[in-house]
């Protein structure tokens, strides 16, 4: 049953994320990318990390995505057309990615060669209670300094929102 | 094997009991509104119009299905399917009563109860938003287009405040459990006094209750909120280019989306299925009173008929109520659906409340929305949260 709703989600995950580079309109790429979002928080559960999941739905799908498509259709974007594709990319595009995708796994299997296997359900420590006294305890900088970080960003955003109005 | 089966039969049951509700709240709503203003509203078909539903849905399918031209056809058809799932999903996690006993089995008047419940719901409110804003760009009409603009802004803003005020009660209940935090409200200060979150130390959560109201007739695009969809403005909003069972899902998912947050409301601050005071004062007794009171009024009104149909229609509704109360006294009908109707009658007055202001207020104009939510509602939910959890932590 995990092994079927793995694959078949993986599977989503995957075309959807093919989709958002191939579509050429900007509001259906921002779809397929919820797509991916959603798919991924499915593969969250299944691995038995509820919070992460949901947490990926409310946040990435459900408030990132939201304003990406927000700001699209507030700037009525069309279609992208599309160019003619430079033939270095036509003819050594794909086996440069699968040349990638191949160093990329030698690699995991050189260097990881004894890490366990992922099993269904196994992740522990993945409960709103650990998170948070995690978040608090063991990691209480990484977080205040993302805040920080957030929040500096939002002012530079209000910076060059007011500059533009005068 | 039997524990496939009875979901299967209470999943069937949540299903036809949630849709017969959401089309008669439609009859419900038109019923108040009417006699706010004074008239009598739906009245032809069947007894007092009661069945109105059935042929407004009769209306509804059998309407020829338009597909404008130039729409977007991939994003259009989906987006009442989306908001329309997105609206019914969130009520499998909704705990409506306490543990249910019938034949030998024991099981949960709750379809499922997830450890992250309450995120679940929250998660899935806010896919919802794409039904609406893809339904107004995919329309490819101006007015539909900008409903769905001012719906997706308005639902962002609204969803901080409202998330502020849902984590003030969780931080005295303690878990994200919907069941376990209804439990967790059970039992009564001085003997009488419910501990319901609103009621309940360190910190009654009165403020955060109505933040989340407000904020939830925001997010259920319901008056004074009702912005994207303002008939003078904007004709009919994000939905102005959907006819027959397309518009139809979207009306649904409205009423779906109020039921929802009605009963979320109740579970969090109101005590879920906690009766109002304690069965040793005679809380048992509530549900047979407001039943044989409910047939009494009927029977007086079929003895004396204002109007010709009443002679025979109401002497029928009168002995159903009658028989009713007569059913709730029984104790072990009384132990199963006690709890049931302790929810059903908080949340059918939240329901009511919509209605109510509904036929009230006025719309409030957009930039009036804005600046309620970002420069009112949303710091007031952060006091609110900041006070809640140093009262906790202070205590504890």
């Amino acid at each position: 049953m995990d092994v079927i709703l793995f694959l078949v989600f993986a599977t989503i995950a995957v075309v959807c994320a093919i989709s958002v580079v191939v579509q050429t309109h900007p509001i259906a790429s921002a779809l397929s990318l919820v797509g991916v979002m959603a798919s991924l928080a499915v593969l969250y559960l299944l691995l038995g990390a509820e919070f992460i999941a949901m947490a990926q739905v409310v946040v990435y799908a459900g408030a990132i995505m939201v304003l990406f498509v927000f700001v699209i259709m507030l700037l009525n974007a069309g279609a992208e057309s599309k160019s003619g594709r430079s033939l270095v990319a036509s003819w050594l595009g794909i086996p440069l990615i699968i040349v990638f995708l191949g160093l990329m796994s030698f690699f995991a299997q050189r260097w990881l060669p004894f890490a366990d296997p992922v099993r269904f359900g196994a992740f522990k420590g993945g409960s709103p209670r650990d998170i948070g006294r995690a978040l608090f305890t063991q990691y209480l900088l990484p977080f205040e300094v993302v805040s920080v970080l957030i929040l500096i960003a939002i002012l530079g955003a209000i910076v060059l929102a007011r500059k533009e109005l005068d | 094997m039997e524990f496939f089966v009875i979901s299967i039969i209470k999943a069937a049951v949540v299903a036809f009991v949630l849709l017969t509700t959401l089309a008669y709240l439609q009859w419900v709503e038109r019923k108040v509104i009417a006699h706010i203003q004074v008239r009598p509203g739906p009245y032809r078909v069947g007894p007092h119009g009661l069945l109105q539903p059935l042929a407004d849905v009769v209306k509804l399918i059998t309407k020829e299905d338009v597909l404008p031209p130039h729409v977007n056809k991939f994003a259009y058809l989906m987006a009442p399917f989306l908001s329309v799932t997105m609206a019914l999903i969130s009520i499998s996690v909704i705990p409506f009563g306490d543990q249910f006993q019938a034949f030998g089995y024991t099981t949960w008047m709750q379809l499922t109860d997830l450890n992250v419940g309450l995120l679940f719901i929250l998660a899935i409110s806010s896919m919802g938003v794409y039904g609406v804003a893809l339904a107004g760009w995919a329309s490819n009409n101006k007015y539909a287009l900008l409903g769905g603009l001012r719906s997706s802004a308005q639902m962002i803003s609204y969803e901080l405040p409202m998330s502020l005020a849902i984590a003030a009660p969780l931080l005295m209940a303690n878990t994200l459990s919907l069941r376990e935090i209804v439990q967790k409200q059970g039992g009564y200060a001085f003997g009488f006094l419910p501990q319901w979150n609103i009621f309940q130390g360190p910190m009654p959560q009165i403020f955060s209750f109505f933040i989340f109201i407000i904020a939830a007739f925001a997010e259920t695009n319901r008056v004074p909120f009702d912005l994207p969809e303002a008939e003078n403005e904007l004709v009919a909003g994000f939905h102005v280019e959907y006819s027959s069972m397309k518009f139809a899902s979207f009306f649904m998912a409205e009423y779906a989306n109020m039921v929802t947050v009605s009963s979320l409301a109740t579970i969090l601050f109101l005590g879920g299925w906690q009766p109002l005071f304690p069965v040793t004062l005679g809380s048992g007794l509530v549900a047979p009173a407001i039943f044989a009171f409910a047939g009494i009024v009927c029977w007086y009104h079929a003895l004396h008929p204002a109007r010709r149909g009443d002679r025979k229609s109401l002497p029928v509704f009168g002995t159903i109520f009658l028989l009713l109360g007569a059913v709730m006294l029984v104790p072990s009908v009384a132990a199963n659906f006690m709890p049931l109707f302790w929810f059903a009658g908080k949340a059918g007055f939240l329901l009511f409340v919509f209605m109510w202001i509904r036929g009230t207020l006025p719309r409030f104009r957009y930039d009036q929305l804005m600046s309620f939510a970002w420069k009112f509602l949303f710091p007031a939910a952060l006091l609110n949260l900041l006070l809640t959890a140093w009262l906790v932590a202070w205590v504890s």
